[in-house]
């Protein structure tokens, strides 16, 4: 390895790091899918996928290979650059926010000398939750055009509804991250998770650090942008058969699909990174000496992000079993006429206690 | 590594611009503009100012193009019909539009070691962190025309709410 120069070192790293996290992710959006329809299934009293392997465990695979083989049907009146592109911005907006999620503590690699390359994320960017921010916001775009480019009155209906939607929720789940910003006073994600690690589950954002306002407004303002129930309005089937992708068969719609689940475990890694301390454990640094080897310190932090993941993504399908939709004029009224204010206030009432403590 | 990226993207954004001036559709032409946008955030970000390109992201792609297509899309313009252009524009615009490019590069080639060179990016990675000094700038010396530009922007609002109001 020593013909290498630092650069090609960093380039080769990178791509590999790119390439593990793109195969995980797709790989935790199909079994998020089996898990949904698996635990929908019990919370109805039936028993969900259950033929394909076992547990039905490789339903997904299946699934995949079905809507692969599928013909790929595109309608004559379709605006057809737009109605290709749609489906790429949404997947390619879903999967890019995973770049700046850290998903471990921070482990420097080197390789012959190089400057340590971080094995548990992509790209440590200063402003990493700017990124996230601006990349969802891009994500907007495929839903809109590919309503607007199916030339279909129920697909414009639903890809209006969620572009409105998406923009208002925006301004309470911004706002909602401010308190967190102020404690740690810093846009970076691995400050943001450092801020919280002093006492373990102590020390949290949404316990200790007083941010639980902030925490279940984000998480509302969380479920209207991933337009997931109770706030699915886009693609409310008995108004609008399908919404934004009534058009769309084979690989484009299960593109669609793709991303609504990847857009939803990047959320749930934003709640675990900003409000439940991340890739630290909840005991703080109680059980530091037990297992104070290189592996396990590499490995447990790592655990406890999945395991704060998966928790988010099972309450994302627990609201979804229980909660019904809401109408378009309730959700309207709930995000700017009561999310919007108590995020404000939320953010008054932090810098204050900030600025009394100094 | 600067000097590629500000080639790819200054290259992308020029031709963002002229797809916007060439398509004949408004939605093209929008996602042409976003286009641009984006490829500004790029420029800004390898010149180190990363709060920059976020902000311009998060708020002109994000927010006010994603309204600009919504307005297209509900108003459902068509496709534009070219004109003939206006004599006044090929009389006006093409020597004027030449003047000022000559006019910039005379400054920018006569004057270029007055003007100092920006310090180019640095590492991407581990950029200075340039929020808190934006911060204190806008709340201390910038604090009189920061008010008034958000004054500015609430006086906006409030007549986009009489005027939404005003068939009642």
């Amino acid at each position: 390895m020593t013909h290498l120069t630092n650069f090609e070192v960093f380039l080769l790293l990178s791509v590999l790091k790119v390439a593990v996290v793109l195969v995980i992710t797709l790989l935790a959006v199909a079994y998020t899918v089996l898990l949904e329809r698996k635990l929908l299934a019990r919370i109805q009293n039936r028993w969900g996928p259950c033929r394909v392997g076992p547990f039905g465990l490789l339903q997904p695979l299946v699934d995949g290979a079905k809507s692969f083989l599928k013909e790929d049907m595109i309608p004559l009146a379709v605006e057809r650059p737009l109605f290709v592109l749609a489906p790429i911005i949404a997947l390619g907006c879903a999967l890019i926010s995973m770049s700046v999620v850290p998903f471990g503590a921070a482990t420097p690699v080197s390789l012959n000398g190089a400057p340590g390359v971080n094995l548990f994320q992509i790209a440590d960017v200063n402003v990493g939750l700017l990124v996230i921010l601006g990349i969802t916001s891009i994500g907007v775009y495929g839903i809109t055009l590919s309503g607007w480019s199916s030339n279909n009155k129920y697909s414009l209906l639903g890809s209006l509804r969620s572009t409105a939607q998406v923009i208002s929720y925006e301004l309470a789940l911004g706002l909602s991250l401010v308190g967190v910003v102020l404690r740690a006073q810093s846009l970076n994600l691995r400050v943001i998770v450092a801020s919280q690690s002093a006492h373990g589950a102590l020390s949290w954002n949404v316990f200790g650090g007083l941010q639980t306002v902030a925490f279940f407004i984000y998480l509302m303002a969380a479920y209207a942008e991933t337009n997931r129930a109770p706030f699915d309005l886009p693609e409310a089937e008995n108004e609008l058969v399908a919404g934004y992708h009534t058009e769309y068969s084979s690989m484009k719609f299960a593109m669609f699909f793709m991303a609504e689940y990847a857009n939803m475990i990047t959320v749930s890694c934003v709640a675990s990174l900003l409000f439940l301390g991340g890739a630290s454990s909840p005991f703080g640094h109680l059980f530091d000496s037990v297992l104070n080897t290189t592996i396990a310190n590499a490995a447990f932090p790592v655990c406890w992000f999945v395991v704060k993941v998966f928790s988010f993504l099972s309450l994302y399908i627990w609201v979804r079993g229980t909660l019904p939709r809401f109408r378009y004029d309730q959700l309207m009224g709930f995000g700017w006429k009561f999310l919007l204010p108590l995020a404000m206030a939320n953010i008054v009432v932090t810098s204050f206690i900030l600025a009394i403590r100094g | 590594m600067q000097l590629a990226l500000f080639i790819v993207f200054g290259a992308l954004a020029l031709l963002g611009a002229l797809n916007l001036l060439f398509q004949r559709h408004p939605i093209y032409s929008a996602l042409s503009l976003v286009v641009v946008m984006m490829s500004l955030a790029v420029l800004y970000w390898s010149l180190g100012a990363e709060f920059l390109a976020a902000a311009q992201v998060i708020v002109y792609s994000g927010a006010i193009m994603v309204l600009f297509v919504f307005v297209i899309m509900l108003l459902n313009a068509g496709t534009e019909q070219r004109t003939q252009g206006s004599r006044a524009a090929y009389a006006v615009g093409f020597p004027g539009a030449a003047a000022i490019f000559c006019l910039l590069s005379f400054v920018f080639l006569t004057e270029g070691s007055a003007l100092k060179t920006s310090n180019i990016g640095g590492d991407l990675e581990n950029g200075l962190d340039n929020i808190a000094q934006v911060s204190a700038m806008l709340f201390t010396r910038q604090l009189l025309p920061f008010e008034v530009t958000s004054i500015l922007i609430l006086v906006a609002i409030l007549g986009a709410v009489v005027l939404a109001r005003k068939e009642q």
